[in-house]
């Protein structure tokens, strides 16, 4: 436990960002996830990197998209407000074929909101937010050594597909502290990007772009994305699987819900319950074929999240038709207790 | 026969998509001479904002990058960051710089970010059919303001080049003007000098250039030109409004 560092899940997603090679951040100021502009505007310069505070997440979206275009790992982080502002940039950095990380710490809205933990900006994350048919890498982190790994897992899959990577974190996760390895589990590697824009150095000169407007040229660009995305599909969703082997009921719950969840499963444990957990990892892709799969054995479902039902119904898509669907809901910055969470079960139960 | 003119290697030979009279044609091809000329074509990477200037990549044989309507300094800001040795440059119209994109030109020039700018004014939205911009003159007939421009409800016109030159962050801004054979030859010195100030690491650099829309101002080609003359120069003086003329930051 030696090389593990008490350490705030804002600072060990910062931490990730530069292992992760990431030496680009621009920002603008929104709670709850100041500490990771913070930090990085101290660590950044250290490693030859840049940091602007813009003058709006529009821009920072945007000095994203020109960096990422470059062929550097860039990113930007915010919260409700903000992540809104940037649908605009999303959607072109999506047409464009361009990569990049944006953090969401999840603020409670809508509005103005609150700057307590929700998870009400799912389906904003998932299923779209900006203009035209695209998807985003969602990835849910639940402990900070997650903001840690999952960050550098972020910067690698969008690298990869080209697409933009989105880290959805309540503030919960955001704010809390636990002991982090601060090193990458593996080797963290900055692939060739032959597309990126350079100049043209003699060659024949590059293009980066959303436009087509020549007759089905869209269509056929869409059906290429799409084809993206079903490899994205295919090959990288992550889920957790706890306890679901002997289960008479499956929880679905990603961010702090999973966690609050797994204590009421030991509470129900002591009760006699057999209660498992399916946790998301990666939102975009969902584990489609694993809620198929439990949920043809275990006939009961809970979705339990910090919202009034977003991913639920990604959830119930998924599920076996037989399958039976209850959920509990904390919206608003209401965090659920284990024993209410509890109570759901028997209720689901009965 | 010795050649004394012809078209720059960073000109494409394609034929333009703008309509006949629009000196549009005229501020890509000073473009592209300007980099020919200062060797930095290999290293330049474009982006166009929104308008009838995307489609910057079929004219311009360098590197091109899409930018949202009135994101381009912040793109060109994310560019140049991530690559300090290449050159960037803006070309935006005026509803893309002047109106949705004013926040992100202010601070891209503000914070003295080592860009040029091209910017195309034309009193109109050109593409999408010649609606009001804020560089619109007073009574101009639009087909948003189909009685003439009104400061009463609409407000003035905007001079940009005056304006960015009050930041700090600028190294040059200056308005040329492309309606008669003189005022190209001027605007090619600009634009000339807006590069030179980048490659120098100068600074932010901006080039206005009244252009027409003889299409949208629903006058012919050559009335056009007087237009420039008679109505936006009155309003757009040219001149240079700021030329540092050394590294001297406060």
């Amino acid at each position: 436990m030696t090389d593990k560092k008490l350490t705030k899940g804002n600072i060990a997603l910062a931490e990730g960002a530069i292992q992760a090679g990431c030496r680009y951040y621009f920002g603008y100021p929104i709670t709850p996830q100041n500490d990771i502009p913070e930090y990085l505007a101290r660590e950044l310069p250290k490693h030859g990197g840049t940091f602007i505070p813009a003058e709006s997440e529009i821009a920072s979206i945007n000095m994203v998209l020109g960096a990422g275009a470059s062929g550097a790992r860039a990113m930007t982080s915010s919260s409700g407000p903000g992540i809104s502002l940037m649908q605009e940039g999303l959607s072109y950095l999506a047409g464009s074929d361009i990569p990049g990380l944006v953090v969401n710490i999840m603020r409670c809205g809508p509005g103005l909101g609150g700057i307590s933990p929700t998870q009400g900006d799912y389906m904003q994350a998932v299923h779209g937010g900006g203009h035209g048919d695209y998807r985003n890498i969602v990835l849910a982190p639940a402990s900070v050594q997650e903001m840690f790994d999952l960050t550098i897992k972020g910067f690698e899959l969008a690298d990869r597909y080209r697409m933009m990577s989105i880290i959805l974190a309540d503030a919960m996760v955001g704010q809390f502290q636990e002991p982090c390895r601060l090193t990458p589990d593996h080797p963290v590697v900055m692939p060739d990007k032959p597309w990126a824009l350079k100049g043209r150095d003699g060659k024949k000169p590059k293009l980066l772009k959303s436009l087509y407007l020549g007759p089905g040229e869209q269509e056929q660009h869409n059906l290429e994305l799409k084809k993206k995305y079903d490899e994205v599909r295919a090959n990288e969703v992550l889920c957790e699987e706890f306890r679901l082997d002997d289960a008479d009921l499956m929880i679905v719950a990603f961010g702090t819900p999973s966690r609050i969840s797994k204590t009421a499963i030991r509470m129900a444990k002591e009760e006699g319950l057999k209660i498992g957990l399916l946790r998301p990892i990666t939102l975009f892709p969902f584990p489609e074929q694993q809620v198929y799969r439990h949920s043809e054995r275990i006939k009961k479902i809970l979705v339990v999240e910090m919202n009034t039902g977003q991913m639920l119904y990604d959830v119930k898509i998924n599920a076996h038709k037989d399958a039976k669907l209850s959920f509990y809901g904390r919206p608003g910055g209401g965090i659920p207790f284990p024993d209410e969470v509890l109570a759901e079960i028997k209720k689901a139960l009965e | 026969m010795n050649k004394v003119f012809g078209r720059s290697e960073c000109l494409t030979d394609t034929p333009t998509h703008f309509c006949p009279g629009c000196t549009h044609g005229i501020a890509h091809r000073l473009v592209a001479e300007a980099l020919d000329e200062l060797g930095i074509t290999d290293r330049t990477i474009g982006v166009p904002g929104v308008g009838c200037c995307v489609f910057l990549y079929h004219y311009l044989s360098i590197d091109v990058l899409e930018a949202p309507h009135g994101r381009a300094p912040a793109v060109a800001t994310g560019m140049k960051r991530a690559q300090p040795d290449r050159i960037i440059f803006n070309y935006q119209g005026d509803g893309d710089m002047a109106a949705i994109g004013t926040s992100e030109i202010i601070h891209a020039a503000n914070r003295g970010e080592n860009i040029t700018v091209i910017f195309i004014n034309n009193s109109v939205y050109g593409m999408t059919g010649g609606q009001m911009a804020p560089t619109t003159l007073l009574g101009q007939q639009t087909t948003t303001s189909p009685y003439g421009r009104n400061f009463q409800t609409e407000g003035y016109p905007i001079r940009m080049a005056e304006l960015l030159a009050t930041l700090e962050g600028v190294a040059y801004s200056a308005r040329v003007s492309l309606h008669k054979p003189k005022n190209v030859i001027q605007a090619k010195k600009a634009i000339v000098k807006a590069f030179e100030m980048q490659i120098n690491q100068m600074g932010f650099s901006m080039v206005e250039l009244l252009s027409t829309c003889n299409t949208n101002w629903r006058v012919s080609p050559v009335e056009a030109l007087d237009v420039i003359e008679n109505e936006m120069i009155p309003y757009f003086p040219l001149g240079v409004f700021k030329e540092r003329t050394g590294k001297d930051f406060l």
